[in-house]
């Protein structure tokens, strides 16, 4: 993909506009990062502050947000309570299970930089596992939890082993189209119910300690939403762990430059793929969880509209940032319930949302703080005709990233 | 013994207060009136009688129709039996599943656990009872519906799930030997969903039983689509001289318009999803001379005061399943009015219900909680844009 | 398995998908152009296309011509389509402009990244869509029947009927008109020379906002034309229309090389035929399942498509 263009003209307007987006950045340091001055103050000033705390406040911070997430749905806080549906229920599905859905594709689009808009395919194929197995084998929740973690795994492999040489838009193409196939297949095969779906899908077995009584009805909400709390809080866990470790490091290269990459000798395609199968494996695990209450499941409940939800979380919370699309995930799957008074239009004002989102601060709520410094540096490079968009340039290909 | 003693108290008391209400209503001279002439004084336990009754079923959606029809039904028989009790405030909670399994059980889950909702009325359509159904098993809430017709939901050995109209066992069978007085080879359609498949499988095995008729085509169509070409180019290889569509009216206007468009000549023939008006509204001419089934009343043989009184209160014409819909609200009024207003009390008054109304004895099978009593099965064609009823049908076998 | 049912109804199964394949190929159009110029995947074209199918029914409905009127003859019918025809191109047309101006032209400005591009054009979609569903409800609507439908001639089994006919043909001559506008008019020079290189373009003089202001009108014009086409044909519409049509569409635009005129139409027509075979051979509701492998084995055998070059005409 060569450029037609005569070298020098091009290389020597490129040098002036570089000139020029320095001097402006000397005269106003934060214009290309947000307009929202104050806010990005904020969460920068946030992470500073966090980075900043020793180790046992932080530790002790943490304890402290877990427990408030724990007594959450004992209390109905006023402002947060979600009228017209019961707060503990919302919390489950959808605040808690989208949470753990953007976690996982996090992996995928903000730690790897892989564009992937088929992701509800492995939450709807670990939910499907948890149907067929819960009912036709009659097995329980806990044994078929790593059964259908290893099929979504499975699925992210096989979807991902062809597909991964493609890069940028096409890959996202090619993941929407293995997600819409999965919802078809779902509802033509009768032999998983078709469009009729499964139903009687078994709880989850009581759990009778000392310490915990968890009942899991239909009735109450609560126990699953304390099971998939810490089930997040573990998966937490080990992604933290995965960032900072080779495998993360790998991801990082990949995402900002994989012919780089490639060339320092990461084996940019095997880590391209344990992307996609960890992070199919932590939305089979969702669709595990969410199949267990909901105990009956149709495929509509996995339709093209939900991949996108997932993506909105992880991109308006920040890609790439872990707590920045936990906080995503929360916006996305709590706002339409808190404003059930706007029952009838909460997606319009959804869309209006992400569109105004992306014109004002693209880069997400709490933005990773490498990205910040990628998008002041590749703004200055290619310059701002078509912006980035039109960029004909090979290798701009400017996915965030970037871990805190 | 005191039981049946109440339970007739009960009954000349809605019969006092419905014969009133009628002959208020109607100016002309109508003999419509199913109540019996004595208008005894509404005696009843003097204990409290409000509560709140739910409506579960589509009121919006491709087919919300039928929702509507008896969500509208049900607030005519509120609104009847306010103005005879005032002492008693009785409300009506909608929940509104768009037809949409999908979305059922999240909303069977905010009917169970409102504490003030004793019954509910519906689901209406069988997908949605499978799911809901069980949600409000676990919560002890009765329900009783008057258009979920799937045999399959009465074997799941439900407590507080009640239907109060005939199943696809009746329906299914009655259709297929329908066809069978003209057709030689028909097409079995379905559109995937519970109610559908179920009563098309039916038919499907009534055919192959009877062997009378041989079914050239048998497939399952998206009913969401609005494109059934592929379809419509296999039947049309086959010729037909019946097409039989188990599902919903919006779906099957469309597959018949379609079918026509095509220049097939088969006989259209739908179960009660498909027989509203608004499958003449979405086949336009190809509606002509379809057939239509269904184990409640056409809406040209409803009663001409309901008619009139239901057209007042909620400004549009009653349709199938309206006067069932009534009919079964009635009787869960009856049992609020004598003092069941807990989930526990109207449950215990279900088992033994026996409500003679205007299309309905609402009464169940102990046991299965099935409707007793006999099933008529409707047959109505489209003639001139209008669905005119024609007989009821008897099975055979 | 049915593979009698694909020898005996082939030639009715391809007439039918050139026809639906006509409508896509409009569509993909859209796509295609503004993935040629802005390298962006115009999400929200899908609801650019269910504006213009609602266009053409306002038409109708402000000539007054009511859903349950009876067809017209002659003159009439070709009064009335044009009628509906531009209506639903303004419509289409204006809501493109919109949308770049609000959904993407910003984000130019400041340099946003692809991905948020791409979100934008998700929240417009979603917007649009709902925006109809409450201004017009969720229930479909009807559209007039405008002409009857009537059988022209039988040629192998295949159904030649007067609005499949109408459909293809004026799919085919917008296409020609569209592709002498790329190759012979100023501005359709301008837009190719953004799509092969915006800097030299800007250097040699082009309006690059212009350039992209045409682009997006000329897809929502061509979406607005399969809008009026789409509704001639299925005669119904809903706020969430787009969104079959839309990916399908899209994957018409991959499949005949996206970036590439005539790829559009090659692409759109192809996906017609080639899922039309799938769903005879595997059944009815599998024809859905059929298009989107279609769209994945092109992209993992062939990612630039069947004609593979770009607008600019200029790759390597």
């Amino acid at each position: 993909m060569s450029r037609q263009a005569p070298e020098d003209v091009s290389v020597r307007i490129r040098r002036l506009r570089a000139r020029a987006h320095r001097a402006e950045l000397l005269r106003k340091p934060l214009t290309l990062a947000s307009r929202g001055a104050g806010r990005l103050d904020l969460s920068d000033r946030v992470s500073r502050g966090w980075s900043t705390l020793p180790r046992p406040a932080r530790w002790a911070a943490l304890a402290l947000i877990a427990a408030g997430c724990y007594a959450l749905p004992n209390f109905h806080p006023p402002l947060i309570n979600t009228p017209g549906s019961d707060f503990a229920s919302v919390l489950f599905f959808p605040v808690a299970v989208y949470v753990l859905v953007a976690i996982g594709l996090n992996i995928v689009v903000g730690q790897a930089g892989l564009l992937d808009l088929g992701y509800v395919a492995f939450f709807a194929i670990g939910a499907y596992s948890m149907a067929e197995l819960g009912t036709k084998s009659h097995w329980n929740f806990w044994e078929v939890l790593p059964v259908g973690v290893v099929f979504a795994a499975a699925s992210g492999v096989i979807l991902g082993a062809p597909t991964l040489r493609l890069r940028g838009d096409y890959l996202a193409i090619v993941t929407l189209g293995f997600g819409e196939i999965i919802h078809r297949v779902a509802n033509n095969l009768n032999s998983i119910g078709g469009p009729r779906g499964i139903t009687n899908i078994p709880h989850p077995p009581n759990i009778n300690t000392a310490v915990i009584h968890f009942r899991f009805g239909v009735l109450d909400p609560k126990p699953y939403y304390w099971l998939l709390l810490t089930i997040i809080i573990v998966v937490i866990a080990a992604v933290r762990r995965l960032e900072r470790s080779r495998v993360g490091r790998a991801w990082t290269a990949i995402r900002e430059d994989e012919d780089a990459a490639e060339l320092m000798g990461v084996p940019t395609f095997k880590f391209k793929l344990w992307a996609f199968a960890i992070g199919a494996t932590i939305g089979g695990l969702a669709g595990v969880c969410f199949a267990s209450k909901v105990i009956s499941i149709t495929p509509d409940n996995f339709v093209f509209q939900f991949s996108i939800l997932f993506l909105a979380a992880v991109v308006l919370g920040g890609s790439g940032n872990l707590p920045g699309v936990i906080v995503g995930a929360v916006v996305v799957g709590y706002l339409p319930e808190r404003f059930r008074s706007f029952q009838t239009t909460r997606y319009l004002w959804f869309g209006a949302a992400l569109v105004v989102m992306m014109v004002f601060r693209p880069q997400g709520l709490l933005p990773a703080r490498r990205r910040q410094a990628e998008l002041r540096d590749v703004a200055i490079a290619s310059g701002a005709t078509t912006g980035a968009l039109g960029a004909e340039v090979p290798g701009e290909d400017l996915f965030e990233g970037g871990d805190r | 013994m005191a039981k049946t003693a109440r339970r007739s108290r009960q009954l000349m008391a809605v019969a006092g207060a419905a014969a009133v209400l009628l002959a208020a209503c109607s100016s002309s001279s109508k003999s419509s009136s199913s109540a019996a002439g004595s208008s005894a004084a509404a005696g009843g336990s003097s204990g409290n009688c409000s509560a709140t009754i739910g409506f579960f079923g589509a009121l919006t959606g491709d087919n919300a129709a039928l929702g509507i029809n008896e969500q509208d039904g049900i607030k005519l028989a509120i609104d009847q039996f306010q103005k005879a009790n005032a002492a008693c405030k009785v409300s009506l909670t909608p929940y509104d599943s768009a037809g949409d399994p999908a979305q059922a059980p999240a909303l069977a889950q905010k009917a169970a656990t409102d504490k003030s909702v004793i019954a509910i009325i519906g689901p209406a359509f069988s997908g949605e009872s499978k799911v809901a159904d069980p949600i409000f098993e676990s919560a002890t809430l009765p329900n009783v519906t008057v258009s979920a017709t799937n045999p399959s939901l009465g074997k799941n050995g439900w407590k507080y799930w009640h239907r109060a109209v005939g199943t696809d066992n009746s329906q299914g069978p009655a259709a297929a030997q329908y066809i069978e007085t003209f057709a030689k080879k028909a097409a079995v359609l379905d559109d995937g969903s519970e109610y559908g498949k179920g009563i098309a499988d039916i038919v499907r095995s009534t055919f192959k039983t009877d062997a009378k008729v041989t079914v050239t085509d048998s497939e399952s169509v998206d009913p969401k689509a609005t494109d059934f070409s592929s379809t419509v180019n296999n039947i049309k290889a086959n010729a037909p001289d019946a097409v039989f569509f188990g599902g919903y009216y919006q779906a099957g206007g469309i597959l018949a318009k379609q079918l026509a468009d095509a220049g097939i000549k088969a006989t259209f023939v739908g179960p009660d999803g498909v027989e509203d008006p608004g499958f003449i509204k979405a086949a336009g001419a190809a509606a002509e001379g379809a057939i239509l089934l269904a184990p409640g009343t056409p809406a040209d043989k409803i009663p001409a005061d309901f008619a009139t009184a239901y057209k007042t209160l909620n400004g549009q014409d009653p349709g199938l399943y309206s006067v069932e819909a009534y009919d079964a609200a009635n009787a869960v009024l009856s049992g609020i009015k004598a003092g069941n207003v807990t989930r526990d009390a109207m449950e215990t008054f279900l088992g033994t219900v026996d409500y003679k109304g205007l299309s309905v004895e609402v009464k169940f099978v102990s046991g299965t909680n099935e409707l007793a009593g006999a099933v008529t099965i409707w047959a109505s064609t489209v003639t001139g844009g209008k669905i005119v009823s024609k007989q009821p049908l008897t099975i055979t076998g | 398995m049915h593979f009698s049912n694909l020898i005996h109804q082939f030639w009715s199964l391809s007439f039918d998908g050139l026809n639906v394949g006509a409508i896509y190929a409009l569509i993909a159009l859209g796509y295609t152009l503004v993935y040629g110029v802005l390298r962006l995947i115009n999400f929200a074209h899908s609801e650019v296309f269910m504006v213009g199918t609602f266009g053409a029914l306002f038409a109708t409905q402000w000539m007054g011509i009511p859903p349950a009127a009876l067809p017209h003859r002659g003159l009439a019918i070709v009064v009335i389509l044009v009628g509906a025809g531009l209506v639903a191109m303004v419509f289409s047309g204006a809501t493109a402009l919109v949308l770049e101006r609000v959904a993407y032209r910003p984000l130019r400005r400041r340099g946003a990244s692809r991905l948020a591009a791409l979100i934008s054009a998700i929240g417009a979609s979603l917007f649009l869509q709902e925006l109809f569903a409450k201004w017009r409800g969720r229930n479909p609507e009807r559209f007039p029947r405008i002409m009857k439908k009537e059988h022209l001639a039988t040629v192998l089994k295949a159904d030649i009927r007067s609005d499949k006919v109408i459909i293809i043909v004026t799919a085919v001559v917008m296409m020609i008109a569209l592709d002498r506008f790329v190759n012979l008019t100023r501005l359709g020079r301008g837009i190719r020379a953004v799509a092969q290189d915006p800097e030299t373009a800007a250097l040699m003089g082009v309006n690059i906002d212009r350039v992209i202001t045409t682009t997006f009108l000329v897809g929502g014009l061509m979406a607005g034309v399969a809008g009026v086409l789409y509704m001639l044909y299925a005669e119904t519409t809903v706020y969430n229309v787009g969104f079959l049509p839309g990916i399908k569409a899209f994957t018409a635009a991959v499949l005949g090389g996206i970036g590439n005129l005539r790829g559009a139409l090659l692409g759109g027509l192809l996906l017609g035929v080639i899922e039309n075979y799938g769903g005879a051979v595997f059944g009815a509701q599998w024809k859905d399942v059929t298009a989107f492998v279609v769209l994945v084995v092109v992209l993992m055998f062939r990612p630039n498509g069947l004609l593979g070059e770009r607008l600019g005409r200029a790759r390597v």
